[in-house]
């Protein structure tokens, strides 16, 4: 599992390592997705590999948004938005009819560019997942939840002794980890981050990138990043999107030393985007 | 400006006579548009003050009642002739003889029937009630001498409030000399008294000025309100709900919305007439009562709550609702564990505003008949009743001189009611606004 380790120098020639393939966690065919008469995503076929870290990157308005949230299908919510192509997670048809989406995206959570917490207590805002999938009924299970999601996300010692505090008083920081608490409190597969550290100042980040480090032995992570160095130190693999098209995916040190392609290669030498 | 004047300094544009000059026109028009708005904001204040103070100085006298002090005989002769102490027969005593007679040992030198008509005038028909009241709650005063204070009538009491003017000619006064020397004596005795009026708080409609209480048309207001509140705020919530969360966008949802927004603005009359035409004539309800004034109004109410509620939930941030999907609440669970709540300020606040709308609504109530003269404190939403505004614009449609206190002091009951309709909007949005 961490066979990508092996590739480490930014510079010179690169050392194609072979590697035992993980199991693929989510599989894309053919994804086309519209915003009404806009085609905002061009047929992408991906494998976004288990208990790995995947990072979308690629210029704005390039669809890594738009792809992330085909995966739990929070597309659903705009009226305009058309899904085609084949989607599947552990080999089920996400867009499948008998999908149920409740569950769907219990088991593949989501971090978004803006913490949104509830404007309800930490206690509350970590609780409610495991409330509405019944996951817990008694206080202390509720408790005992909610400490070791915040444990997961690094949280639990800052915020320990005011759980009833209201979540909103948090620093942008914190928040954006009580969020990340929150999405792992319902113990989900796939942990989807939409730029999670886009708000956040270099120590904040830094703390949300080792967590997802350290979350990845447990989840599934797909992380949208415009921060080159964060994907090249938090992620296994790198996939480039342009214009509405996957360019390449490949392992992230490739994609940063040795691009297949002339695009990715002027995208993460900062030539455009 | 061509560019070969000398590149030494490169002047700002932002310095400069030209630019303070520019500056000081922004500066003056923003103190202009300053002294618009407090010119408006003073006019507005002095009319609302003009017209509290005409209300009040029309209205404070309404709250005192001038009351007579006699010495009364509860004589059993009169009172309970059969000695049976039986409250019904009590009932049926001549109880203006016995207020009669009160008045005569005051004024022994008055004979004859027309001057004894004149000094039982001096007294309300209220005192007899009085009267009654007293006995029936102590039997004991039977056969007992009390001095008692006992209501007068509107004429005199306008009278002594200074509304009727004493130097016209006799025969323009409603009060004749011979009682204005009777007045000046139980004055000059200290017989005479203005005493708060409790009954103007405790009674309903009444023919005779002195009589007359607002009691009834609250308790008619209350009622019709509480039906208006228990249809129109959750059929209106729902209706936000459904149409701004679940509704598809189409033709068909987009002719419902431009209906609600035109309901909102169709005058109130029209609702009565509606009323009138289906719950009265079609559907065969009673006349008068708060069941049907409450649906009439909660028709009318239905779109503003609409608009204000869907105001509301739009204004929730996305953020919120993606917050809660995106951890797997369904919609429903979502809407209501989070926008819902988060809504509800918005929604009350509306709500109430639309409630004190409808408080002060008489147009559409008189087509369904609450325009009717009723006595009694209506018991319950079937039972015949008027509302504030109904009685605040039969009484000033009265004549009669003592009226006109009691429309103002029903006018400030009313703004009173508003006012603490509005008060509870602010409290309830303080206590459930969030932030986010
Ligand atoms: N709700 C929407 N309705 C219509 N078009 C949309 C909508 N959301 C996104 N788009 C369009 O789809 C394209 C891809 O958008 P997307 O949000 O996926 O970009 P992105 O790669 O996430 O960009 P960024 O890095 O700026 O977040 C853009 O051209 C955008 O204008
Ligand atoms: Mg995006």
């Amino acid at each position: 599992m961490d066979a990508t380790v092996t590739t480490q120098n930014v510079s010179g020639a690169t050392v194609p390592v072979p590697m035992p393939m993980p199991a693929s966690k989510v599989a894309a065919r053919g994804v086309n997705v519209h915003y009404g008469a806009k085609h905002a995503l061009k047929s992408v076929d991906i494998d976004i590999r288990e208990n790995q870290v995947t990072a979308f990157i690629g210029p704005s308005g390039c669809g890594k948004s738009t792809f992330l949230r085909c995966i739990n299908r929070m597309n659903d919510t705009i009226a305009s938005c058309r899904v085609t192509g084949d989607l599947r997670l552990d080999g089920q048809d996400i867009y499948d009819r008998s999908v149920d989406v409740v569950q769907l995206r219990a088991r593949v959570g989501m971090v978004f560019q803006k913490a949104n917490p509830f404007p309800k207590s930490i206690f509350e805002n970590v609780a409610y997942g495991p409330k509405i999938h019944g996951l817990a009924t008694k206080r202390s299970e509720f408790e005992e939840i909610v400490e070791k999601s915040l444990r997961g996300a690094g949280l639990w010692e800052e915020v320990k002794d005011r759980l009833d505090d209201p979540g909103t008083g948090l620093s942008g920081g914190q928040q954006q980890r009580l969020c990340i608490a929150r999405a792992i409190a319902v113990s989900p597969e796939v942990i989807l981050m939409d730029e999670p550290c886009s708000a956040l100042d270099p120590i904040a980040t830094a703390h949300v990138e080792e967590l997802i480090d350290g979350l990845k032995s447990d989840y599934t992570i797909v992380i949208v990043t415009h921060n080159m160095q964060q994907a090249a130190r938090v992620s296994q693999r790198t996939a480039f999107f342009h214009l509405g098209t996957l360019v390449e995916e490949d392992d992230t040190a490739k994609i940063f030393t040795n691009p297949r392609d002339e695009r990715t290669q002027g995208y993460i030498t900062g030539r455009y985007g | 400006m061509t560019d070969m004047s000398v590149p030494a300094a490169p002047a700002s544009r932002h310095t400069g006579p030209e630019a303070r000059l520019r500056l000081e026109k922004r500066y003056a028009s923003e103190r202009r548009f300053e002294r618009y708005g407090m010119a408006a904001l003073s006019f507005a204040i002095a009319a609302l003050f003009l017209l509290l103070w005409t209300i009040l100085s029309n209205g404070a006298t309404a709250f005192f009642q001038t009351h007579i002090r006699l010495e009364v005989h509860f004589d059993p002769a009169t009172i309970d002739p059969d000695g049976k102490r039986d409250p019904a027969a009590f009932r049926q005593a001549n109880w203006a003889a016995v207020a009669r007679a009160a008045l005569q040992e005051k004024f022994p030198e008055v004979r004859g029937r027309l001057p004894l008509r004149q000094l039982d005038a001096l007294l309300s028909d209220g005192a007899q009630i009085e009267l009654l009241r007293m006995v029936s709650a102590d039997p004991g005063l039977l056969g007992q001498r009390r001095e008692v204070w006992l209501l007068t009538s509107s004429d005199v009491d306008m009278i002594q409030k200074g509304h009727s003017a004493r130097d016209v000619p006799e025969a323009s006064r409603r009060v004749n000399d011979a009682q204005l020397s009777w007045l000046d004596r139980l004055a000059a005795e200290g017989r005479l008294e203005k005493r708060f009026n409790t009954r103007f708080f405790t009674a309903a409609d009444s023919r005779q000025p002195e009589l007359v209480g607002v009691w009834g048309g609250v308790v008619g207001s209350f009622l019709t309100l509480g039906m208006t509140l228990l249809l129109a705020f959750p059929m209106g919530v729902a209706a936000a709900i459904y149409l701004e969360e679940y509704a598809p966008k189409n033709r068909f949802t987009d002719l419902i919305e431009v209906n609600i927004n035109n309901l909102a603005a169709v005058p109130s009359i029209v609702y009565g007439l509606l009323g009138l035409a289906v719950f009265l004539q079609f559907f065969g309800m009673p006349r008068s009562a708060p069941i049907v004034g409450g649906v009439v109004l909660a028709l009318m109410s239905l779109p503003i709550i609409i608009i204000a509620s869907r105001a509301a939930l739009r204004s929730v941030p996305p953020s919120i609702r993606e917050a809660a999907l995106g951890i797997g609440a369904s919609k429903m669970q979502a809407i209501f564990h989070h926008i819902l709540p988060l809504a509800m300020p918005g929604i009350m606040t509306g709500t109430i505003i639309a409630l004190a709308h409808a408080l002060g609504e008489t147009a559409p109530l008189l087509m369904i008949g609450m325009v009717a003269f009723v006595v009694d404190i209506p018991a319950g939403p079937l039972s015949p009743s008027t509302v504030l505004p109904v009685q605040i614009f039969m009484w000033a449609d009265n004549p009669e001189r003592g009226f006109v206190e009691k429309t103002s002091a029903a006018i400030m009951t009313l703004l009173v009611f508003l006012l603490l309709m509005n008060a509870a909007a602010i409290w309830l949005r303080k206590k459930f606004e969030r932030r986010w």
